[in-house]
């Protein structure tokens, strides 16, 4: 017993020793020298716009983030999956069903990989989609108002990590579960994984004019782990791959039990062939609940809806649709180079990395060279469909990006490194440390038929002694490089938010001509729309009070209201009278229990206030927008429950003017009401 | 271009407004005054501002329907900083404004505000009157005539008189 301890320790040891061996080789150059012009490649003067905008996940944070290149500048943070108090998202009335799912309101996710809309292999600019990880949602961001539209759950799924891959002309977006479950989710021990766990690779289509999600089918697969997933580009244009762990189909301690098999599998799928099988009818319809959340464009307001039904492709009813072939041990990356042909399949343990060749998977294919199958699914022999094997490049391979140079570059995760290989020879070109264990990077259009290989972001996980020390929780670092020459060479450290997982970088021309820069008023359909402030009234319905305010620089309107009453929902709908650009107006006021809003030019948002305690209430504007910003505030007089103080309200000298209209107002009700 | 060209205009404005403020009216014609309203184009020279407008032909009468656009578009989109009295609230009350100010001026302010703001004299006088710059409202040039006419409108309801700047 005691020498078996021993052992043990001594194994531990050697292992922690050869640990900070590797983490020491990554930080030999950790006050790397910036060669000369480096400031200068990432110096944006006042006024002058980056070249690429990009687009950064925010992982925990649940978030987008914007960031200018070359610059690192940070431009904008796009809530999408957490509730964000900044603008009052999922707080305001119009935004709350954006967090509607089958679980209730869920107002944080994980999101992780950000897909850009593409036609042709290329970026068009329009649309930016990401995954929700935990609770398994797709969103899609508009690339004209920074935007969350669109929400879409995927039900049956855990863990949508392998999300929101799309296609080259945007036809779908591929995801798959991270986690197998029980389909449907049932009451099982969980030792019964083997007969019970189950895996979806879900396929969401898009309507091309308007970029709405719907999912289109699920492909029911073994009960692995689906990790990562790139489409086919050009000559594999149909096909998808997404690399699978846990072929072992373990349930406990993974980090060993599922780490058995020096090979874990990629699945390959024939989606064009999927979808002439859902177009035969060969799915089955599964009853299920997911919900649906969409953004009416001219009224602002979100809507939800829940779907019930799902299809569902098996397989072993539709031959030809999915292969494995061999991957790796415990893959997470998985990229197809710009030609369409090469397949990188990085195995995290595993010190070498397999490129396939899509022309020799489809050879094998035709030949039947197969090595077995897995549940009626064809194991593809490995050797037939290699291209060819990147040896020892570094530790921990992860994800891979390219050039339009015929050049590749992956990260390593354990190594802390960059390094740069030739896609067709396989040759090893260049090794740039990080700062340190990047997780993916990013090249603009790196995922594309058409990559910009001047810039290369690498995101890392962790940042000791990148930047002054804020407590034990650090921003991660995003580290960019210059490409363009036979060496990488490091220009700019940027501290990020939340764990960004993945981004992507587009052309700024692509989406800056198309930015709205204000809500055209006249075509604001909200249904509580005060589009002017002649129009501007408080009306009673019971103990809701709904208030169609207006706010121009630099007052609200009304801004004396009376007669509130303890108790009411008291609905503040508020109207941006601007038209001008970057003339938001705000408010607040005080006992909300939620957050402010933040209403744009020709914008009308919603919020809900509910008066606890008699008194008299200031609101005001928290955006500020004019020498008279201060002033831009009024007061809510609320009353006991059953008081009989009448609703008035006003702007100035017509407060009384409104009274008289209030009473006439009631009168009129009344009227109605006999 | 725009970036260059703006510095040149905060320049000139800056050097306009000092001068106004320090020149002390336009009797007093410094050889800088003059020369520096001899840059200034001739529309704002003529009392027209600066923009796309240049030359607006007036009916005697206000079009009765165009007065009925202008009005819903002053509801929705003037009516919060401009009443129709000689009362000030945000802007300038609107009474007697075509009376003061000509239409090719009263319509350039409404669609090229930002530029007016920098470069007309008048326009740069409210400001330092009222402190809050006034909006783009993105207003169609259409829209602003249907708005001038009903800016006479209200000048006959409320003065008997209009075009008074003319």
């Amino acid at each position: 017993m005691r020498t078996r301890k021993v052992n043990m320790i001594i194994s531990l040891v050697t292992i922690m020793g050869g640990m900070a061996l590797v983490v020491a080789c990554g930080q030999r150059n950790a006050t790397t020298v910036i060669e000369g012009d480096a400031a200068e490649q990432v110096y944006i003067a006042p006024g002058e716009y980056d070249e690429f905008y990009a687009f950064l996940s925010g992982g925990f944070s649940g978030q987008i983030t914007v960031y200018g290149l070359p610059s690192g500048r940070l431009l904008r943070e796009v809530p999408v999956f957490s509730q964000y108090p900044e603008n009052g998202y999922g707080y305001s009335e119009e935004s709350k069903p954006m967090f509607n799912t089958s679980y209730g309101f869920v107002p944080w996710d994980d999101s992780h990989h950000i897909e850009l809309s593409q036609q042709n292999g290329e970026f068009d600019g329009r649309w930016l989609f990401v995954n929700g990880n935990n609770t398994p949602r797709i969103a899609r961001v508009d690339l004209s108002t920074f935007e969350t539209v669109e929400i879409l759950e995927i039900p049956d799924v855990a863990g949508l990590h392998c999300a929101p891959f799309i296609t080259e002309n945007s036809e779908y977006l591929v995801s798959g579960t991270r986690f197998s479950i029980p389909i449907p989710q049932k009451d099982v021990p969980i030792d019964t994984y083997k007969e019970n766990f189950k895996g979806l690779i879900n396929y969401v289509s898009l309507d091309q004019d308007h970029g709405t999600m719907e999912l289109a089918f699920q492909i029911e697969m073994p009960g692995f782990n689906y990790d990562l997933a790139r489409n086919g580009k050009a000559v594999s244009h149909g096909w998808s791959f997404l690399t699978t762990y846990n072929s072992e189909q373990a349930h406990s301690l993974l980090e060993v039990n599922a780490s058995q098999k020096d090979k874990d599998l990629m699945a390959i799928i024939n989606w064009k062939k999927a979808e002439e099988y859902v177009a035969a009818g060969k799915f089955t319809e599964r009853p299920t609940s997911y919900y649906h959340n969409l953004m009416d464009e001219s009224t602002g307001i979100a809507h939800s809806q829940e779907m019930k039904m799902t299809r569902i492709l098996k397989p072993e009813d539709c031959p030809e649709m999915v292969y494995f072939i061999p991957v790796p041990k415990s893959p997470h990356g998985c990229d197809v180079d710009p030609s369409g042909e090469y397949i990188v399949g990085n195995g995290k343990l595993s010190a070498d990395m397999s490129v396939y060749s899509f022309s020799k998977i489809m050879k094998a294919i035709e030949e039947k060279n197969f090595d077995g199958e897995i549940e009626g699914i064809p194991v593809i022999n490995y050797d037939a469909g290699l291209h060819g094997i990147l040896q020892k490049p570094g530790l921990g391979p992860l994800h891979t990006e390219f050039d339009e140079r015929g050049n590749a570059y992956t990260t390593f995760f354990i190594s802390s490194e960059v390094v740069k290989w030739n896609v067709d020879n396989l040759e090893i070109l260049d090794r740039e440390a990080t700062f340190y264990s990047p997780g993916h990077l990013v090249i603009p259009g790196g995922e594309t038929r058409k990559p910009e290989g001047k810039y290369l972001v690498a995101m890392n996980k962790i940042t000791k002694d990148r930047y002054l020390p804020t407590g034990p929780e650090l921003a991660h670092s995003a580290q960019l490089f210059d490409i363009s020459g036979d060496k990488m060479k490091l220009l700019l450290d940027f501290p990020t938010k939340g764990e960004p997982h993945y981004a992507q970088a587009i052309r700024a021309d692509k989406v800056k001509p198309n930015s709205k820069k204000f809500y055209n008023i006249e075509e604001n359909a909200h249904p509580y729309a005060t589009l002017g402030e002649s129009k501007t009234k408080v009306v009673r319905e019971g103990d809701e009070v709904h208030v169609y305010m207006t706010a121009m620089r630099s007052h609200l309107a009304p801004d004396n209201i009376e007669g509130f009453k303890v108790g009411d929902k008291v609905f503040f709908h508020v109207t941006n009278l601007e038209q001008d650009w970057d003339v938001p107006h705000g408010f607040a006021i005080q006992g909300a229990t939620n957050a402010e809003l933040l209403v744009m030019p020709g914008q009308t948002k919603t919020l809900l206030w509910e008066p606890k305690k008699v008194g008299v209430y200031a609101f005001y504007c928290t955006d500020f927008c004019s020498a008279l910003h201060q002033e831009m505030s009024g007061y809510a007089r609320v009353s006991a429950k059953g008081a009989d103080v009448p609703l008035k309200w006003g702007l100035n000298e017509t407060l009384r003017e409104n009274q008289e209209q209030a009473e006439k107002f009631y009168e009129q009700l009344e009227n109605k009401s006999k | 271009m725009k970036k260059r060209i703006l510095p040149l205009i905060l320049l000139v404005t800056s050097l306009i407004s000092s001068c106004g403020s320090g020149g002390g009216g336009e009797e007093k014609k410094t050889d800088t005054g003059t020369e520096i309203k001899s840059e200034l184009p001739s529309s704002i020279q003529e009392g027209k501002g600066v923009g796309g407008i240049t030359d607006v032909e007036l009916s005697d009468e206000p079009n009765a329907a165009m007065v009925a656009e202008g009005q819903a578009i002053y509801d929705m989109k003037c009516a919060s900083c401009h009443k129709l009295t000689d009362q000030r609230v945000v802007g300038p009350g609107f009474q007697g404004v075509t009376n003061r100010r000509k239409p090719e001026w009263i319509m350039n302010m409404i669609t090229n505000t930002d530029v007016m703001l920098d470069k007309d004299p008048e326009a740069q006088k409210l400001l330092e009157e009222c402190l809050t710059r006034m909006p783009n409202q993105n207003v169609k040039e259409k829209d602003a005539r249907d708005i001038l006419e009903f800016l006479r409108r209200n000048d006959l309801d409320k003065t008997g008189e209009k075009d008074g700047a003319i």
